[in-house]
């Protein structure tokens, strides 16, 4: 009995903690079914689908959800490109000022965002710069290279230099080579990339905090509604964001696994001669 | 054999000149110079702009504009004025953190070494709730610990909290809330360390005379500690800054150094003093961490 | 194959040297392959032999030097442009590619559009019909060490070099492969220019072994030529063990070179010494030193020394003996268990002796003692007599 406790109850406390961890998800879902009581209440009442039938009754917020993905899109698509870009020199050219390098893109992520968020206005505010749609396009970009960088390198460091070698050596030219070889085996490591970049973007409330003027993206919707009574329909967004990024998923293991059980059943069956 | 009978195309034809090196030389400033520049003008710059903005003239204002006096009395002044929301900040964080210690690691080594087939599941389940909203996450612990809420009835009737007792606008409301949101950034580095330990070790350990207790200690502990100091620093830091769960879970007796900030600069419009408190804020968290790291003597974790 | 070989080609490098900084890899190296034949480049880790091969592929631009593929100096051409095709260690076959698409390659690189029925005659070449929908994660060792053969060769080049390319398989699919690989390379008749540190590998494979040591050939020629009459200390013990002691060249007497060694008189014939004056090695091979119960049973023209057994192996085919000598040295000996003669125990009273026509005298540097300690990993080669 004793044994069979000490061998289970790492196990049993990490169940408590994954429930702590998605306890607020289930209640989100269960409010985005709620009809509240009153605009400031909190608290389950009453069955609804009503949230679900009208997304979009409070137009405000749909107008925030498109604004979140706009940005998202602009910013994702930029900080993809420059972090990649920066992650290929990291990992495969030698230049001057490495370290300070390094330095630039570890900051960010080591920054806390409420002083990035603070540095761009008082930077935007000196340059008269006026601050809205575009702004935070700067400052999503800003903080999602340093994490591209960070992904693609990882990636691209896992890769064995000797496959290009190997291209190089079957007649593939320097372009052929990155074509064929290169950019095919770094393109999982981009694409997570980008949707890490679209979720820092599409979640950020700080740093777009400081520099939104009046432009109003979800998160700050959500802010500005927290305090006004918060429309049932905040919690339809959540558990379609949650419901949308689980299949994503859950589709991409899927893949994974089939082609796992495919490649099992090809060994399996003798096709040729060892 | 005919398969093997094609003379190569390039066989026999004269050399063409050998490559030029020149072009390739360049190539990686190239490559680093778009995302460099932008992360030199839109993050560098701007703590410069903020080091200075937090030495103008606190007299000043957005209107009238501002005078650089190089009035380094800000900081104390911004200090003193918020001292307890300063100190609160990194209270509540650290008391985060340890909570967040106690339940991570349990929960990253459960994942790494104990899960078996069920790893991803659990993993997709540590990561799920940052597919949602913060802010929206955040709210969802306002119905969890609402006065009228099961989980406060519950306490109510075994008599931990008093009839009258509540969570929210608490600073338990406000720690739990900063445990919650920052968690998986401690558990998902503390993970990776853990899931290259190899069970042998543990046998091995244990085969030489260890307690499960002393095998954690002597092994698994110091084995797993670049991803425990990752996973501390990604979680000690945005938790120190944050201000969303002082606001929606707390009341402003519970208000957080980020409160003070956001409000200067979006309320107050008084520049020079959050400038001031911005970097305060960056310079100590700059500071505990470089202290750490120094203890932890490796700096090759992030 | 009438008809259509490509142009008489040797492989020659010349003067070829490579640096990485203050280190020097390769240094000032000259050697000739003659087209069609199986050459191995022999060598410890870090003796400079992948990075020649480097350069032959292009995959490293030499410091100087040049790379002769007939008359032509490759050494300044980019890997693509180099008719030379190279079996990578651990093979890195693309993982993204099927292996119809990982042979295919090289051909489709070049423009050419219809390559089915020649990656399929040269998946049938290496044995792998069939296989050409799976993806390399899907195949064993071996398999996918004969796609990367089939990869390289399907582009019939001039030059086809391997790089370790049986490291990473076990020992009895090792030894299958040698045979496979010297049967495709007698069938097809290109140049193999074949890296390894495998002593045995490359004796049972190449038709010229040059055995590598820091950045420098230390001796290049048929593998049963170095064996049986090794030039230099390094080669004596690198390719097989041998019994090597400090001894002092005295001149010649008529066919024999007159040896001093711990105070005995040897001779070794003149044909087998590398020097006549001087600091030198008496060298006899394990296996060619024999072992007797005292000096009267020595046959006659054999040289002997007197010693004691200190330890005994028995290995199957043989037993391994070690015998300490008067001044302290444990010299090896290799007895076939050909079932005559009983073993020797621990401790028994022993002269050693050789045929002096089996002996051989290398250059020895000034104040260097013996070199007789058995090396201990790996099986001997020649302990099979």
């Amino acid at each position: 009995m004793r044994r069979w406790l000490a061998d289970r109850w790492v196990m049993g406390v990490a169940l408590l903690v994954l429930g702590y961890l998605t306890l607020p998800i289930m209640v989100v879902a269960g409010l985005s079914l709620n009809r509240p009581s009153s605009r400031l209440s909190y608290d389950f009442n009453e069955f609804t689908l009503d949230n679900w039938k009208q997304p979009c009754a409070t137009a405000d917020m749909c107008d925030a959800v498109v604004r979140s993905m706009q940005i998202g899109l602009i910013a994702t698509a930029a900080s993809t490109v420059l972090g990649t870009l920066m992650a290929f020199a990291l990992v495969r050219h030698s230049f001057r000022g490495r370290s300070g390098l390094n330095g630039l893109i570890f900051l960010p992520m080591a920054t806390p965002e409420l002083v990035m968020g603070t540095s761009l206005l008082a930077l935007f505010v000196a340059a008269g710069v006026p601050q809205g749609f575009w702004t935070i396009v700067i400052a999503h970009v800003m903080f999602c290279v340093s994490f591209v960088v960070v992904t693609v390198k990882a990636r691209l460091a896992g890769m064995d230099r000797r496959l290009e070698e190997a291209a190089m050596d079957l007649y593939a030219s320097e372009w052929q080579t990155f074509r064929r070889i290169t950019l095919p085996l770094v393109l999982p490591g981009i694409v997570a990339a980008a949707l890490l970049a679209f979720s820092l973007s599409f979640d950020d409330f700080i740093i777009t905090n400081f520099n939104a003027g009046t432009t109003v993206t979800f998160p700050m919707y959500v802010w500005g509604a927290s305090q006004r009574g918060i429309p049932p329909q905040v919690n339809v967004i959540g558990t379609a964001m949650f419901v949308i990024a689980l299949l994503l998923v859950g589709a991409s293991s899927l893949r994974g696994r089939r082609a796992r059980r495919a490649a099992l059943a090809m060994i399996a069956t003798p096709a040729g001669k060892p | 054999m005919s398969a093997l009978a094609h003379v190569p195309a390039s066989a026999g034809k004269p050399a063409p000149p050998p490559v030029r090196r020149g072009r390739s030389r360049l190539l990686p400033y190239l490559l680093l110079l778009p995302g460099a520049a932008w992360l030199l003008v839109f993050f560098a710059l701007p703590l410069v702009q903020l080091a200075s903005a937090s030495l103008y003239d606190p007299s000043g204002s957005l209107t009238t504009g501002y005078a650089m006096t190089w009035a380094f009395g800000n900081y104390p002044d911004a200090l003193q004025a918020y001292w307890p929301q300063f100190s609160r900040s990194f209270l509540y964080s650290a008391i985060a953190l340890v909570l967040a210690l106690l339940m991570g690691y349990p929960l990253a080594y459960a994942i790494a070494q104990k899960a078996g087939r069920w790893k991803n599941l659990l993993l997709v389940a540590v990561v799920a709730p940052m597919f949602t909203s913060f802010l929206v996450r955040t709210l969802a612990w306002k119905t969890i610990l609402s006065d009228n809420g099961a989980l406060v009835g519950l306490l109510r009737d075994v008599h931990l909290l008093g009839p009258d007792g509540r969570l929210l606008a608490t600073p338990i409301a406000v720690v739990l809330g900063l445990t919650y949101n920052f968690l998986p950034f401690l558990v998902l580095p503390l993970y990776a360390s853990l899931e290259r330990l190899d069970p042998r070790l543990l046998e091995a350990a244990s085969d030489l005379y260890a307690s499960p207790l002393r095998a954690f200690a002597k092994v698994t502990l110091p084995l797993s500690m670049p991803g425990l100091i990752a996973g501390t620093l990604l979680f000690f830091i945005p938790a120190t800054g944050d201000y969303i769960n002082a606001e929606l879970l707390g009341t402003p007796n519970e208000y957080m150094i980020g409160n003070v900030i956001d409000s200067a600069f979006l309320v107050r419009l008084d520049y020079p003093q959050g400038a001031a408190l911005s970097f305060l804020l960056m310079a100590a968290i700059l500071a505990i961490v470089f202290v750490y790291l120094r203890k932890a003597g490796t700096e090759e974790v992030l | 194959m009438k008809g259509q070989q490509p142009p008489a080609g040797d492989l020659r490098l010349v003067d070829l040297t490579k640096r990485f900084g203050v280190f020097t890899a390769v240094d000032d190296l000259t050697l000739a392959v003659p087209q069609g034949s199986f050459f191995a480049l022999l060598g410890a880790s870090g003796c400079g032999k992948t990075t020649t091969l480097r350069m032959i592929a292009g995959l490293e631009q030499p410091t100087s030097g040049k790379v002769l593929l007939g008359e032509q100096d490759i050494a300044g051409l980019r890997p693509y442009r180099r008719p030379v095709n190279t079996v990578f260690q651990s093979y890195a076959l693309f993982p993204h590619l099927d292996i119809h698409e990982n042979v295919a390659f090289g051909l489709r690189r070049r423009g050419i559009r219809k390559v089915g029925d020649q990656v399929e005659r040269m998946l049938a070449l290496v044995q792998l019909e069939g296989y050409g929908r799976r993806r390399p994660a899907q195949l064993s060792g071996g398999q996918q060490q004969r796609v990367a053969l089939a990869r390289a060769l399907i582009n019939h080049p001039q030059v086809l070099l391997l790089d370790e390319p049986l490291g990473a398989l076990d020992l009895k699919l090792r030894r299958q492969m040698q045979i496979e690989l010297k049967r495709i390379q007698t069938e097809v008749g290109i140049t193999f220019v074949h890296v390894t540190h495998d002593q045995e590998e490359a004796m049972t494979m190449a038709d010229t072994v040059a055995v590598m040591n820091a950045g420098r050939i230390e001796q290049l020629g048929a593998p049963a030529d170095i064996y049986e009459y090794p030039a230099t200390a390094f080669v004596a013990n690198f390719l097989g063990q041998s019994n090597l002691l400090a001894a002092d060249a005295g001149g010649r007497a008529a066919d024999d070179v007159l040896v001093t060694a711990h105070g005995a008189r040897y001779s070794v014939p003149a044909g087998r010494a590398r020097l006549t004056d001087g600091p030198a090695f008496l060298g006899v091979r394990p296996e060619k030193l024999h072992l007797a119960d005292g000096p009267d049973r020595v046959p006659a023209g054999h040289q002997h020394v007197g010693g004691v057994v200190t330890d005994t192996s028995y290995v199957g085919v043989s037993t391994q003996y070690l015998v300490r000598t008067a001044w302290g040295s444990e010299l090896s000996a290799f007895a076939a268990n050909s079932g005559l003669g009983g073993r020797l125990a621990v401790g028994t009273a022993v002269t050693a002796h050789w045929d002096p026509r089996h002996a051989f005298l290398l250059p020895r540097a000034a104040g260097a003692d013996d070199q007789t300690a058995p090396l201990l990993d790996g099986p001997p080669v020649g302990a099979l007599p």
